[in-house]
């Protein structure tokens, strides 16, 4: 269990990125991963009243404060009608409505989290997120960068990325992911997103464009072949790199299936 | 030590707690012993209670963030708790009860928000509390007894 | 049979509600740690990072300098006399190789040091204080490697082998043994066929949900109380006797409610450390195990390698089997000489039926593991997993239904069964229990193998089960039972309901007994100060024994009450015939009520209206079972799915119907658990690293498909009201049938349990769509 010295609910964002130049300082999510850690934070730091629990459904997009919870994005009408269920297919399976009910998207990506269904998520969804002092980027540049401390904000989700087909594997229905998969269509462009390979979720693009003729059966196995050779596999106690290779294959397969039919 | 405010099962409490107190614990230290812990990962549910309406894990949230907020725990619903716990009774699927009160919180919280749900809804909102005795059979034998008698009764009544 | 149909009975054979039900439904505050002294200390173990390893050096300054830390102690602090933590009866046939603390540490979690603080943040932050200094030693890791390896996990003199099981510290060597029937070796060389395979299962945890925990407090006679959360009162109090060197008049142990135990609780895993702190500080103190310590330090399943040589003739006659069983007890010896033995005499005599000749041989093994301990099914499990799996394999390979096979070689009521020593199957419906899942489940239809497209198959496996209902000869079951002047009545138990209802049950048959209903009679147990003794609920005991002892115990509790009322109405006590609710006089219009003979008890009476009674049992009936799986199996992942589990059981006349079931739906989802997702995995060091439930992954009730358990009842003549057991049991067909089950759907078979997704989709030869 962690061991908390201070605790401050910010009253902006400037106070919260103050707070947080200390190296010991930490920004609250959920606290659900945050609190298995043995370590001692200085103060914690809550933006529980920054108003940042909201979604907002723009004419082009999503706007989702770093607070929101992973159910309510689960029963998001908007989101879900976008994603054809997606969102909730996705997020369902993690753990429990009790857990969904205190993670937060903004801790979830935040963490970048290696077997993170909401990371691979939201890549396929091609989502921005907007950092208090890093400004607004693409979630494909920052799951890549390093831990600062800069606050993250918000989501963005562009409403024309939200095609997309979402499978998982897990040994136990609520368990931790053996691999996540993500195929999303934006603008003609198909992108697979692997995840708990068991590293960080990464991103494969169309790039021979196998798909450029429409799915079919080969192209699919086409494109999932292509995938599993792009995508570097580890070995955890859930699964072998091999048996992930072939995960991949399978779940790519069929998701781009799914997507094209 | 920080102070604290909260309303707990309808009452105003007011406490001093230290920043890292896990609202289980505090929750415990101030009689509510139905709140029980089974893991310390977030994954059992056995430490389920209402914040403003919504089940969350005692046992992963700051007591500190809940200041303000509304806390129901077992000992606060026993009436709408014992509205339907008699059909699990009637089932045994109490069996060692140690999961009891965080299974029924949820459930509490499930027929608020679905008065009528399916039996694959049922297992899709419970899916989070682990219970190692029943083999969750009897527990959703016992809701849907439940939900049938109060059917018979005339419909549903929503969550009050 | 007439018999086995159940009379009109007022109590029993009755789904009654369990006396504790809204209680625990409510969340009322009735277990340890809810009944903990408000003051206690709380008590924390520093657990050795290491598999094998002697504490060099150890050094707490640090840590006493915290505020709050009442006590630090190290094994330089404890009693130098070994025991077991076993519960078992005394002579225990668990080698005494414990100590409270001991300087050699033999497995990662093992105990260094007992820290006391009055805040569990003081002892936490303690514990990371102490600094200790370790020689690291080689570790035995692999339990086929143990035997007479050059690391010893036990190398000390004072190890004592209380029974003589052929163990010997020596050789890394708990227990070996063999005994067989007829010329196994001359019968298999006959046979048309002999399958010889080997099986491996894991040491699967308990994961009650409730961990241990234990508090203790010097009561006002200034004896040590505790309150544990425990299967077994009589053993922990005599366990804590020989490890404290304290008479048994100066221990009391008591249980409150239990948050489930499934065997964990049978060994007294974490009472000696608030107890030792208690008797050195004079101070009240709890201890609660946290996930990882249960997980890591518990008291798992014994880890098993079976091997079996089946030999049969080409129409399926089972002539031959030959079993050799090697148990991995882990680093101490609980239940390590015992559960062995259940891997062959509680799978082999289900095929008596024509068996020419079996051998069972074993060999128990220290290594540097967790030590295991009792869980449900305690060795049966895994005995009956390898020899259901090489019977299905068989029955595949002959091309015969392998339900028609098992018609042909199953035991049946009236059969000597040689490999279960000698006992006759008095009471025995595996038959129709067979029959009547085959009709429930529609085997026909279900056991051909059913392509659903998209890389899916559906298939059916099949497994049958047995259990003992007691250790026969062994266990003593007792019960007192007191009139009270109402006319209500005390029963009095040192069994141990950890949920599983039996102070219902047994309430049950005391008020079928006393012809008064259920409510009328109150359930208290147990405590060593007020309870009769009873070696606890383990072994699938309390109903077969306990039971038995209630019978007893209200048979002459009615002669004494008849006696009282004879003295009352001036006649001799043949004279009169208790009615329930009155004494009536034969031949007459007189008859007194229970609570004009109640209140006379307790005015100028010499006979105590009350009466204890135990029971033990020369034999330990079977229970059998029939299990039957329908899974969908996604060749491409691996991904099996619970489709229908059906079960039919023989627990003789079930007392309680409901719970009943709901044991066998518990035991079945926990049995799927162990096939599918429970997996027990070490790291290069020995380091568990399944050590919470983040990694334990224990099935939710999604994992379980949907599940339906019926009856097939016979009458145990042996049994309170022809009652066998059920505890047990139902945690055995579920590996054996989901391994067959997975067999019909990929055409491989999986010999080791958990068959991960992983194991399936690699190994299955995929056709994509």
């Amino acid at each position: 269990m962690i061991t908390i010295q201070n605790y401050v609910q910010a009253e902006s964002l400037e106070q919260a990125w103050q707070l947080n130049q200390k190296r010991s300082a930490r920004v609250l999510g959920g606290m659900l991963w945050l609190k298995m850690g043995k370590n001692t934070v200085g103060t914690a730091i809550d933006l529980c009243r920054l108003g940042l629990d909201t979604i907002e459904e723009r004419a082009d997009a999503f706007v989702i404060g770093a607070m929101v919870t992973l159910r309510q994005l689960e029963q998001h009408p908007g989101l879900n009608a976008c994603t054809r269920g997606a969102v909730a297919k996705a997020l369902q399976p993690i753990v429990g409505v009790q857990f969904r009910n205190l993670a937060t998207a903004g801790g979830s990506i935040w963490g970048r989290f290696g077997f993170s269904d909401v990371l691979t998520l939201f890549l396929a969804l091609d989502a921005k997120v907007e950092l208090y002092k890093g400004g607004v980027m693409p979630l494909e540049r920052f799951a890549a960068l390093p831990y600062d401390r800069d606050i993250l904000v918000r989501l963005i989700v562009p409403k024309t990325s939200c095609r997309l087909a979402y499978e998982a594997m897990r040994i136990q229905r609520t368990d931790l992911p053996v691999l996540t998969c993500a195929v999303a269509q934006t603008g003609g462009e198909t992108r697979a997103v692997i995840g708990a390979r068991p590293g960080k979720a990464m991103v494969v693009r169309d790039a021979n464009g196998l798909l450029h003729n429409g799915v079919t059966t080969e192209s699919a196995a086409a494109f999932a072949d292509y995938v599993a050779g792009q995508v570097p596999m580890g070995s955890n106690n859930r699964g072998s790199a091999a048996y992930r290779s072939h995960l991949c294959r399978v779940l790519t397969r069929r998701a781009t299936l799914e997507l094209g039919g | 030590m920080t102070d604290v405010k909260l309303i707990l099962n309808g009452r105003a409490v007011a406490d001093q707690v230290d920043a890292d107190l896990l609202l289980i614990d505090f929750l415990r230290a101030h009689g509510c012993a139905s709140v029980k812990r089974g893991c310390e990962t977030s994954n059992c549910g056995l430490c389920t209670v209402l914040m403003d309406g919504k089940p969350v894990l005692s046992c992963s949230m700051l007591t500190l963030r809940a200041a303000g907020h509304s806390i129901q725990t077992l000992e606060g619903l026993q009436e709408e708790a014992a509205d339907f716990v008699g059909f699990i009774a009637d089932q045994g699927a109490d069996q060692c009860g140690f999961c009891n009160p965080g299974f029924v919180m949820n459930t509490i919280a499930l027929l608020r928000e679905n008065p009528d749900p399916s039996d694959d809804e049922i297992r899709g909102f419970l899916a989070g509390n682990l219970c190692r005795c029943s083999g969750y059979e009897g527990q959703l034998r016992g809701i849907r007894r439940y939900l049938d008698s109060r059917k018979e009764k005339g419909g549903p009544r929503h969550g009050e | 049979m007439a018999s086995d149909r159940p009379v009109d009975y007022n109590a029993i054979h009755k789904p009654v509600r369990k006396k504790d039900a809204m209680q625990l439904l409510l969340g009322k505050p009735v277990y340890t740690e809810d009944l903990a002294p408000k003051d206690a200390l709380t008590v924390k173990i520093l657990r050795s990072p290491h598999a094998n390893a002697m504490v060099r050096e150890i050094d707490a300054a640090a840590a006493l300098k915290i505020p709050g830390v009442v006590a630090v102690y190290t094994w330089q602090d404890v009693p130098r006399n070994r025991f077991t933590i076993a519960g078992q009866t005394y002579p225990e046939p668990s080698p005494y190789d414990r100590l409270i603390l001991d300087r050699h540490v033999r497995f990662a979690g093992d105990a260094v040091a007992i820290i006391a603080a009055e805040t569990e943040k003081a002892a936490l932050k303690a514990m990371k204080l102490i600094k200790v200094q370790y020689d690291i030693l080689p570790a035995v890791l692999d339990f086929r490697t143990a035997k007479d390896n050059k690391t010893l996990v036990h190398p000390e003199e004072d190890w004592v082998p209380t029974c003589p099981v052929g163990g010997d510290n020596r050789r890394n060597l708990v227990a070996s043994d063999s005994n067989s029937d007829g010329d196994v070796d001359a019968v298999l060389a006959g046979c048309d066929i002999v399958l010889d395979r080997t099986y491996h299962t894991k040491a699967y945890n308990q994961a009650m949900m409730e961990t241990f925990r234990t508090c203790a407090e010097m009561d006002r006679y200034g004896r040590l109380h505790i309150l544990s959360s425990t299967q077994i009162v009589f053993h922990v109090r005599r366990i804590l006797s020989r490890a404290l060197g304290l008479p048994m008049s100066r221990i009391r142990v008591e249980k409150p409610r239990i948050g489930g135990g499934f065997g964990a609780k049978q060994t007294a895993v974490c009472e000696m450390y608030p107890a030792f702190v208690t008797l050195k500080t004079g101070r009240p103190s709890k201890l609660v195990y946290t996930r990882e310590e249960a997980q890591i330090a518990g008291s798992p399943r014994h880890e098993m390698q079976v091997r079996v040589r089946l030999g049969a003739d080409r129409e399926g006659h089972i002539r031959a089997i030959d079993m050799y069983t090697l148990s991995n007890t882990g680093a101490y010896g609980e239940h390590g000489p015992t559960t062995v033995g259940l891997s062959g005499h509680k799978s082999i005599p289900m095929y008596t039926g024509n068996l020419e000749a079996y051998r069972f041989r074993y060999d128990v093994v220290y290594t540097n593991h967790q030590a295991a301990g009792a869980y449900r099914g305690y060795g049966a499990t895994q005995g009956i997993f390898a020899l259901e799996t090489t019977v299905n394999e068989l029955a595949e390979q002959l091309g015969i239904d392998p339900t028609v096979i098992r018609d042909r070689n199953m035991v049946r009521e009236g059969m000597k069964m040689t490999s279960y020593y000698n006992e006759m199957a008095n009471a025995c419906a595996l038959d129709r229990c067979l029959e009547h899942c085959r009709r429930i489940f529609r085997w026909e239809e279900k056991y051909p193998v059913r392509d659903m497209g998209n890389g899916k198959v559906r298939a059916a496996g099949v497994a049958m089960a047995m259990q003992g209902s007691c250790i026969s000869n062994v266990d003593v079951g007792s019960a007192t039972l007191k009139l009270s002047e109402d006319g209500t009545y005390n029963l009095i138990i040192g069994a141990a309901d950890m949920g599983t209802g039996c102070d219902t049950i047994l309430a049950q048959m005391a008020a079928e007994c006393l012809d008064c209903s259920v409510e009328d009679i109150a359930v208290f147990g147990a405590d060593t100060d007020t309870s009769p003794y009873d070696s606890g609920s383990y072994a699938s005991s309390t109903t077969y024994i306990t039971g038995k002892a209630v019978e007893k115990a209200c048979a002459e509790l009615k002669q004494k009450i008849c006696e009282i009322a004879a003295g009352m109405l001036h006649c001799q006590p043949d004279e009169v015939v208790f009615k329930g609710k009155r004494v009536r006089r034969i031949h007459s219009d007189e008859s007194l009520t229970l609570q004009e003979i109640g209140y006379k008890t307790q005015v100028f009476n010499n006979i105590a209206a009350e009466a204890t009674a135990s029971h033990s049992s020369p034999v330990s009936p079977p229970p059998y079972m029939a299990g039957m799986v329908e899974i969908e199996l996604d060749k491409e992942t691996g991904l099996v799915t619970i489709l229908d589990y059906m079960a039919v059981v023989d627990c003789g006349i079930p007392i309680n119907p409901a719970l009943a079931r709901i044991q066998t739906e518990g035991g079945i989802v926990q049995g799927i658990g162990h096939t599918l997702m429970e997996n027990v995995q070490y790291d290069a060091n020995g380091k568990p690293i399944e050590s919470s439930f983040l990694q334990y992954k224990i099935p939710t009730r999604l994992d379980m498909g949907h599940l339906r358990v019926e009856f097939e009842n016979s009458y145990e003549p042996t049994g309170p009201f022809g009652a066998k057991s059920i505890g047990e049991i139902v945690i055995n067909t579920p590996a054996p049938a989901i391994a067959h089950a997975i067999y019909r759907a990929t055409g491989v078979w999986h010999r080791e349990i958990p068959i991960t997704p992983e194991q399936i989709a690699m190994q299955t030869p995929v056709s994509v769509p």
